[in-house]
């Protein structure tokens, strides 16, 4: 260690739990792609951690791409750690140590920042477990200047309030420069010795970065259960927090050595992220309104991560990553680039979010040449009315024709996916849902006898910054009588078989994700009562959620069922995803009126603010538009070239290089 | 053509699955560019072949794979400097150590390995003790153990595939032992040897031992004995071996 300081290696003290513990190649590291940096008092150390098990955090990509830009520099070194299992977890306390890194199994407390990855608000207990398995105390208020940044990312930061209490700060939107600038501020705090009481100065000093929440800035009142007003506690820290977007996908060509993990994972494959963003503004979902504008990687550039990264880890399937990827602009040409490509053998690619159309399933079907078992579609909704609410606008005769063709093409099995519990939602709209499932098996039958449909139903769960924010939810009850309503329908119906999610879980979901800072307490009370991986069916307690309501006195009628007023300040009406809320408002009030709109890419601007706000366009791969574009709509595609559009074409590709 | 290739498993990797490993196997191998053959149908598989698993946990000395190569392919490949390549591909903790090509009509490694040797550390356990358990399970003529089985307790005597139990010498904290255990018509687990002794050597979850497997043998009708690699080097000549 050149500077001298000192690094801890837990690994002598781990190693003897190994043997006793449930797949102890979580807590190993030793991945293809792994690093092992130097550590020093010169450099800012990050620990990125997943907070649920190693097999499902592993490939998430944000992790792993911020794990990259971090190494890259000089002055900084950057490790992984995952919520260990509650075996392992237990042997930890036991024996008095702490959650480490799976790089160096360093201690995590001995990193400057530990930064969660947040996807799924029933890890939010795991998240507060793992600070507390870092030997960091749990609140920020109690946190010494000695002791790590508690940072946090990801999609569920649009709504950080309940977890307000435990993070420090608070990354919204794109992390890739938003790191660099944390790692200068936090890297001259620590040349200069961390001193006693500078930490809340530097804390007021990170709220100034674009894109960066510090929820201590900034103080809440309450009028009776409503909330009163977030003001900044400063004059200098921002009113209202705007996330950080990367303007240009082509100047981030990561991860560039994907990590390749020695046991399995949920993802076990490449994956290349093809674009950024979504412009079809399906309502109810967070995702694509919290990420637009559409930023395309420039195709050139994904053929080559695909064929670099194949020849460099081994793997024979490449997954093409985005939120709809045959809206993908670039798709024709990658294909042809990737099935051609002789350098990289047989490889099977996977479109993990398809289309409903007949051309989605014919570029599937030059890409799974010989893996045919099922193909993935997610109508939403099971009725035209229905769709045009949510802004999914498939018409019948778009999943027919794509379903069809599958079969045709020798697919045997199909999943469809489905919301219930939508706004306005009735039971013929529910109990079309069944419909479709069966008319799918009937066009399935006429190719193959054995031809099935999955039909998987989720309860909706409102989400902040999407204009179902105002939607009361579903009772549980309510959501469990539709599950009810559509079994009995499909009770005895050949080839359709019936998945449905926890409802309790949709409720548990509900309770934090549109909640303020007041559920700090219950996220405190399910964790001390034992209730860590509330995503894992075995550890799940909707009785625990409840239980710690009450005894905070919080009611669930309040904080899930009840609808919100236009006039209501929102938990997180001082953060922005870019979207106004008055365009939120009004797509709301055309839900209800069962408009769609169309999608923005490749029709007039609705100016909602994510491209107009901060100047920035939808960058794409392709002038022309990927057939299909505007499925549904009725929309002449030719009109593309209206829209705010820069086109992806002499950027430098810098994939591999630095 | 089908190659056999001896690798050794040491380290932090050690933790890693049967399974993992023939994942780690099949992306080296793709990497390598070894025209690796595959499956017929649907879902093509490469043509590899392990011998027996050895336990998660457990460091090996002797590890084998059988791999078949395309015949349109693999015809005039150089194989020489080929170990050096499989292993630069291969994680950290795990090594080739030698290729040979082998008939295609030799019996599988599952088939053909008749006895492993294994040196156990074993802690918490002073040396009289650990010899005294060892005479009388060597004296005793059977040594019975029940292991779960389609979840239902069956009962084996594992004498019979106790070819061989010593202690080998003192190491901190414990004693370092060598055994050779038979194979067929299942193979013995040293966990399973170590809790049939008297008093038991090692306990799940208290005291696990550090095992390490040293050798795989093949011991012929007539009494001989040879490794997986010298019994395919007595059929064809050896290329490549470290
Ligand atoms: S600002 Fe206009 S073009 Fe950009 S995402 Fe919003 S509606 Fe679409």
């Amino acid at each position: 260690m050149p500077s001298g300081a000192p690094s801890t290696d837990l690994w002598p003290r781990l190693e003897p739990l190994l043997p006793q513990v449930q797949k102890p190649a979580r807590y190993i590291g030793c991945e293809d792609g792994m690093q092992t940096p130097e550590h020093g008092p010169d450099k800012t150390s990050w620990l990125f951690t997943y907070p649920d098990t190693y097999e499902i955090g592993l490939p998430n990509a944000g992790l792993q791409i911020l794990y990259e830009i971090i190494n890259e520099r000089p002055d900084a070194a950057a490790e992984r750690s995952y919520a260990p299992w509650v075996d392992m977890e237990e042997l930890l306390r036991r024996e008095g140590l702490p959650l480490f890194s799976v790089d160096t199994h360093k201690p995590a407390g001995e990193f400057d920042i530990i930064a969660f990855n947040l996807s799924a608000e029933l890890t939010y207990t795991n998240l507060v477990n793992c600070i507390d398995l870092a030997g960091v105390p749990i609140h920020s208020a109690r946190r010494s200047d000695a002791d790590p940044l508690i940072a946090v990312g990801g999609h569920c930061t649009y709504n950080p309030e309940p977890i307000a209490d435990f993070v420090d700060l608070v990354v919204l939107g794109d992390g890739e420069e938003a790191i660099g600038d944390i790692t200068d501020l936090v890297g001259e705090w620590k040349r200069n010795g961390k001193n006693a009481g500078t930490r809340e100065g530097l804390l007021r000093e990170l709220s100034k970065i674009e894109g960066v929440y510090v929820p201590s800035m900034y103080e809440v009142e309450y009028d009776g259960e409503f909330l009163a007003a977030v003001t900044p506690r400063y004059p200098d820290v921002p009113e209202k927090v705007e996330k950080r977007t990367v303007a240009d996908l082509a100047d981030w060509p990561y991860p560039k050595q994907q990590l390749v993990p020695m046991t399995e994972v949920v993802h076990d494959r490449l994956a290349v992220e093809v674009f950024r963003g979504c412009t079809r503004g399906c309502r109810f979902c967070q995702a694509g309104m919290i990420t637009r504008p559409v930023r395309e990687r420039p195709a050139e550039q994904v053929s080559r991560m695909i064929s670099e990264g194949l020849q460099r880890t081994g793997y024979d399937e490449v997954s093409l990553t985005s939120l709809s990827t045959a809206d993908f602009s670039g798709i024709e040409k990658v294909v042809a680039d990737t099935v051609s490509d002789q350098g990289v053998g047989q490889v099977s690619v996977a479109l993990p979010s398809l289309r409903v159309d007949a051309f989605t399933v014919g570029i599937a079907a030059e890409l799974q040449r010989a893996r045919r078992t099922g193909l993935t579609f997610a109508p939403e909704a099971g009725s035209w009315r229905m769709r045009q609410v949510i802004n999914k606008l498939i018409r019948e005769e778009d999943l027919y024709g794509a379903v069809e063709s599958a079969y045709s093409q020798g697919w045997r099995r199909m999943k469809l996916y489905f919301l219930t519990g939508l706004p306005t939602e009735t039971d013929d709209d529910t109990l079309g849902i069944a419909e479709l499932g069966r008319n799918c098996v009937e066009l399935g039958k006429k190719y193959n006898s054995s031809a099935s449909v999955t039909v998987s139903v989720g309860g909706f769960v409102p989400k902040p910054q999407t204009p179902f924010q105002w939607f009361g939810q579903n009772t549980e009850e309510e959501l469990r009588r539709k599950v009810e309503l559509l079994k009995n329908d499909l009770r005895g119906t050949k080839g359709v078989q019936l998945k449905w999610h926890d409802t309790r879980a949709s409720l548990a979901e509900g309770i934090t994700s549109r909640g303020d800072r007041r559920l700090g307490a219950v996220i405190e009370y399910v964790w001390r009562h034992g209730g860590t991986f509330q995503e894992w069916s075995e550890h799940f307690s909707i009785d625990l959620w409840l239980e710690a309501l009450a005894a905070n006195g919080l009611d669930v009628e309040w904080y899930v069922y009840r609808h919100r007023t236009e006039d209501e300040l929102l938990p997180w009406d001082h953060l922005s995803a870019g979207l106004h809320k008055d365009f939120l408002w009004q797509d709301w009030r055309d839900a209800l009126e069962e408009l769609g709109l169309e999608d923005c890419r490749w029709t007039p601007c609705y100016d909602c603010g994510a491209c107009t706000g901060y100047g920035i366009e939808h960058v794409v791969a392709s002038a022309t538009p990927p057939a299909g574009g505007s499925q549904g709509t009725g929309v002449d595609l030719s009109a593309g070239g209206a829209v705010p559009v820069t086109l992806q074409t002499s950027k430098p590709i810098g994939v591999g290089g630095s | 053509m089908r190659l056999r290739i001896a690798f050794s498993k040491h380290g932090k990797i050690r933790f890693t699955s049967h399974r993992d490993v023939a994942r780690i196997w099949e992306r080296a191998l793709r990497r390598t560019k070894l025209p690796v053959a595959y499956s017929e149908g649907f879902t093509p598989r490469p043509k590899l072949s392990f011998g027996l698993a050895l336990s998660t946990g457990h460091e090996s000395e002797g590890e084998y794979l059988d791999v078949d190569l395309d015949p349109e392919q693999g015809a005039d490949l150089d194989l020489a400097g080929l170990t050096t390549h499989l292993s630069a591909q291969l994680p950290v903790g795990m090594t080739a150590t030698g290729v040979v090509v082998i008939d295609r009509r030799m019996p599988s490694l599952q088939q053909a390995v008749t006895s492993c040797t294994w040196q156990i550390d074993v802690r918490d356990v002073d040396e009289s003790t650990a010899q005294a358990a060892i005479d009388a399970a060597l004296a005793a003529d059977e040594l019975m153990i029940t292991r779960e089985r389609k979840g239902k307790e069956v009962t084996d005597d594992i004498r019979p595939l106790v070819f061989g139990l010593a202690v080998d010498q003192p190491i901190e904290n414990g004693v370092r032992l060598i055994a050779e255990l038979g194979t067929q018509p299942r193979a013995v687990r040293v966990t399973e040897l170590l809790s049939a002794l008297d008093p038991p050597l090692a306990e799940p979850l208290l005291n696990e031992p550090r095992v390490l497997r040293v050798h795989q043998w093949i011991t012929t009708d007539d009494g001989e004995r040879y490794d997986p690699m010298s019994v395919a080097a007595a059929a064809s000549a050896p290329v490549g071996v470290a």
